[in-house]
């Protein structure tokens, strides 16, 4: 075997295996910075945010137009934070868009849906969505079944 | 009566002189590290037909075991409205499970078998012995060189089949399927923790890697010196190695993943 072959051979077989370990740290786990330079933050306030989490999308009509960032706790309002970063190439919501949590099918992860409304005005970086929905707790829907349910039955 | 016993006996005391045998042989192969360091050739010549050669294989059967998790996985989680966890589904079982795993069978058979019969051989022909007489280690000139190629190949050989395998569902479920794009990789991307499966998933190929090239390496330097010996122990190497990496995967990820 030419030395030269079996050189370059080496090489490239530690450098394919490199790279798929740097794929795997960067590309599936959880390590890869997702906020990239062209996109706008907005913030929103929910009662509940449910199972939602960083990197979940966040949608307009079904159209996944960015992500969420950062989940905080405002403990001055007693509600969560959401902080969504917006693609910038979307930039034209109305200032009265409204922001629900829901779930992507039966057992499908959460996500924020933006509902744009009529405002002439634009909603610009770092504002606020001020109508929100929380999210669905599935013991609180039972529950308030179970309620109605026991009451009609009398 | 007395004599089956006396073959038990037999039987039973074989085997822990194997396994004392091959701890030793191991000890031998440590000791030897140093010198083998110094002379980095070697390893590089054994990198290459360990590792360069059984890159198509793995290749090959990671793109297809990463294709079909797709389409099994999407038949099911299809049922549940939940086809956007396609991607978690595939990127855990390869990087916690299937990389190490697969990849190490593969690597026994293609690799392993290799090493055995070619030591087996070099017994057999009395080459080692030949050394020997120049006084050269043969545990240090041949078996050292391929233990540390095997122990540097597999978490690479593995990474790389979990890469590839991910790909492969990628291909199937994204392209073929119809799953979200950023479904696929923003859900992968949440469930999967560096720390916790893709190192864990490397701690194992290493230690596979360690397992498989040892017993190849004892069986062929512990093989009888005839044709049907070297045979007998390359079936050993391929068989011991399936059974010790399968068990040794529970114990792995019952200590990792357990309570």
């Amino acid at each position: 075997m030419n030395n030269r072959t079996v050189e370059i051979g080496v090489g490239l077989f530690v450098a394919l295996g490199l790279a798929s370990l740097f794929m795997l740290a960067m590309q599936v786990s959880n390590l890869g910075t997702v906020t990239s330079s062209d996109s706008y933050v907005l913030t929103a306030g929910f009662e509940n945010i449910g199972g939602l989490k960083v990197r979940s999308p966040v949608t307009v009509s079904g159209v996944r137009v960015g992500r969420v960032s950062a989940i905080d706790y405002d403990d001055n309002a007693f509600e969560a934070v959401v902080t969504m970063s917006i693609y910038s190439n979307y930039d034209g919501f109305p200032e009265d868009t409204s922001a629900s949590i829901f779930t992507a099918g039966l057992l499908g992860e959460q996500y924020i849906a933006l509902e744009p409304g009529g405002s002439m005005e634009n909603l610009a970086d770092g504002d606020r969505v001020q109508l929100t929905q929380s999210a669905l707790v599935m013991e609180q829907v039972i529950g308030q079944f179970l309620y109605s349910a026991t009451a009609g039955g009398e | 009566m007395l004599d089956v016993l006396q073959k038990l006996g037999k039987a039973t005391l074989g085997f822990f002189e194997r396994l004392g045998r091959g701890h030793l042989f191991l000890l031998q192969i440590f000791a030897t590290i140093p010198g083998v360091l110094i002379r980095p050739r070697l390893i590089l010549t054994q990198l290459y037909s360990v590792g360069v050669l059984t890159l198509p294989i793995i290749l090959v059967s990671g793109l297809f075991v990463g294709m079909v998790m797709g389409l099994q996985g999407y038949n099911t989680l299809v049922d549940f409205g939940a086809e956007d966890s396609l991607g978690v589904m595939v990127a855990l079982s390869l990087v916690r499970e299937l990389g190490p795993v697969v990849a190490a069978l593969l690597f026994a058979g293609r690799a392993g078998s290799a090493l055995t019969a070619e030591i087996g051989l070099m017994k057999a022909t009395e080459q080692l012995s030949g050394m020997e007489m120049m006084a050269v280690d043969p545990v240090q000139r041949v078996v050292t060189p391929r233990f540390l190629a095997s122990f540097i190949t597999l978490p690479l050989l593995a990474a790389i089949f979990s890469a590839i395998g991910i790909y492969g569902g990628y291909i199937v479920g994204v392209e073929l399927l119809g799953v979200d794009d950023g479904a696929f990789w923003a859900q992968m991307q949440d469930k999967v923790d560096l720390q916790g499966d893709v190192y864990n998933g490397i701690i194992k190929s290493v230690v596979f890697g360690f397992v498989a090239g040892w017993i190849a390496l004892y069986e062929g330097y512990d093989a009888v010196p005839t044709a049907a010996g070297v045979s007998r122990a390359t079936t050993r190497t391929v068989v011991h190695t399936s059974l010790v990496v399968l068990g040794l995967d529970f114990v792995l990820t019952a200590l990792m993943f357990g309570e």
